[in-house]
């Protein structure tokens, strides 16, 4: 029972850990092969799985619009070009609801974080060992399949995001404008210490808030699947029950997952909404 | 689950993954959307005017139609009118015409009946003068007669 539950551990753990590629202890650069070498090697690492399908999917969604586009004629549309059409539109939409301004930047913005999001959220619903088992049989220890699931990823396009906001909020108000906006409300310039703590939280909460948000999401949903998958080696009973789970844990996933890609684009336009406005 | 470099590659990736949509995706699809809206308001425009222009067709239509039939009606009542004034004519001139060959068969009879009685009263006149003559053969003489006699002649 305890070779089991450990057995167990290092399931779960095996399948928590990015392939981490960068310098070992020793000096030599090289694959962290445990958790305790992926956590010596410090920042200067990359974990090249996230990279890895990170790059292929967001290739492969602009690959295919970049397709459309390159062929998109006023005529009657093909069956991809409907497709494409049909996300382009909605985006737009979401981006005409929620975003002001004037900007050419944040509609194909907001469609790049919603489709790549979704792809990657999407890895999840391939089962859990598929691609880690052919990894391993490649010789790699580790494989993380959703690149989400990874807080380097989530928060790199976060950040990316909040340097968007912060560039469009000093051009659009000016260095002053922007200063203003932290210092001077909301109890105006004698509560200026209380503003600036306030607001300063405010901002800084956007990137932070953006980036836990999805990653808690895909985190958990990997982690029930995970979970359901150690059912798998338990029992045919429990086998059984856990490809009833599996299943419409997936079903839910796909709600979810569509979700959160959503609510990261409409965040990102709102945010970028309220660094265009000048009304403070 | 460590904060490493992949934190900046994910960031350089994602900004050149929106740095290409918005420069290589995005205003295609959204130019042929445009062009499709605008095409469609075309053909509706289009078609909305065909619409109008038929209506005006059509009512020029019936307006012609009833022109037509206007003047037609005018032309069939000033051909009536003609007609009228044609067989009046005729009626008249028929008439004056009947009236001039009466009179001058009236006149010509008129003259034969003259002639005649002319003649008639000649001859009688004649006869009057010989069965006198021969009447008063002896008793009568004829030159001392001829002034009565004339004068009978003339009275006949």
């Amino acid at each position: 029972m305890s070779s089991e539950a450990h057995s167990s551990a290092e399931y779960i753990k095996h399948h928590l850990q990015n392939l981490t590629y960068g310098q070992h202890a020793d000096g030599s650069w090289g694959l962290a092969h445990s958790v305790q070498e992926a956590k010596e090697m410090g920042f200067f690492a990359i974990n090249l799985d996230t990279m890895g399908f990170s790059i292929l999917l967001g290739a492969a969604f602009l690959f295919l619009f970049h397709g459309v586009a390159r062929r998109a004629k006023a005529g009657i549309p093909g069956g991809m070009q409907n497709f494409v059409e049909w996300i382009v539109e909605f985006i737009d939409g979401a981006v005409r609801g929620s975003f002001t301004a004037r900007n050419n930047m944040v509609a194909p913005l907001a469609l790049t974080i919603f489709i790549w999001i979704f792809l990657m959220n999407l890895m999840d619903l391939l089962p859990i060992d598929w691609i880690p088992g052919l990894a391993t049989m490649l010789g790699l220890p580790y494989m993380k399949v959703v690149a989400t699931t990874d807080p380097n990823a989530t928060f790199g396009m976060s950040l990316a995001v909040f340097f968007l906001v912060l560039y469009y909020s000093i051009k659009m108000k000016g260095v002053g404008g922007f200063v203003g906006e932290l210092t001077l409300q909301p109890f105006g310039k004698w509560g200026l210490p209380a503003n600036l703590l306030l607001e300063g939280v405010n901002l800084i909460a956007k990137p932070v808030s953006l980036a836990l948000r999805l990653f808690g999401n895909m985190y958990a949903g990997e982690m029930i699947f995970i979970l359901i998958a150690l059912m798998f080696s338990g029992g045919a009973v429990l086998a059984l029950t856990g490809g009833v789970l599996q299943w419409a844990w997936a079903v839910f996933h796909i709600l979810i997952i569509t979700l959160q890609a959503f609510i990261f684009m409409t965040l990102t336009i709102v945010y970028m909404d309220m660094a265009h406005q000048e009304h403070h | 689950m460590n904060i490493n470099m992949t934190l900046i590659g994910q960031s350089i990736t994602f900004a050149i993954f929106v740095w290409f949509c918005m420069r290589f995706v995005w205003p295609p699809i959204v130019a042929a959307l445009e062009a499709r809206r605008k095409e469609i308001a075309d053909g509706l425009a289009a078609a909305d005017r065909g619409r109008h222009e038929l209506e005006l067709a059509s009512k020029r239509s019936v307006e012609s139609l009833h022109d037509a039939k206007q003047r037609a009606s005018e032309i069939i009542a000033l051909a009536e009118k003609r007609a009228a004034e044609v067989i009046d004519q005729s009626k008249q001139d028929a008439r004056v015409e009947g009236e001039r060959q009466l009179a001058l068969a009236q006149a010509e009879i008129q003259q034969e009946v003259f002639r005649a009685r002319e003649q008639l009263r000649e001859q009688v006149a004649g006869l009057v003068v010989a069965g006198a003559e021969q009447i008063l053969r002896r008793e009568v003489d004829a030159k001392a007669h001829s002034a009565l006699l004339e004068e009978i002649k003339n009275g006949i």
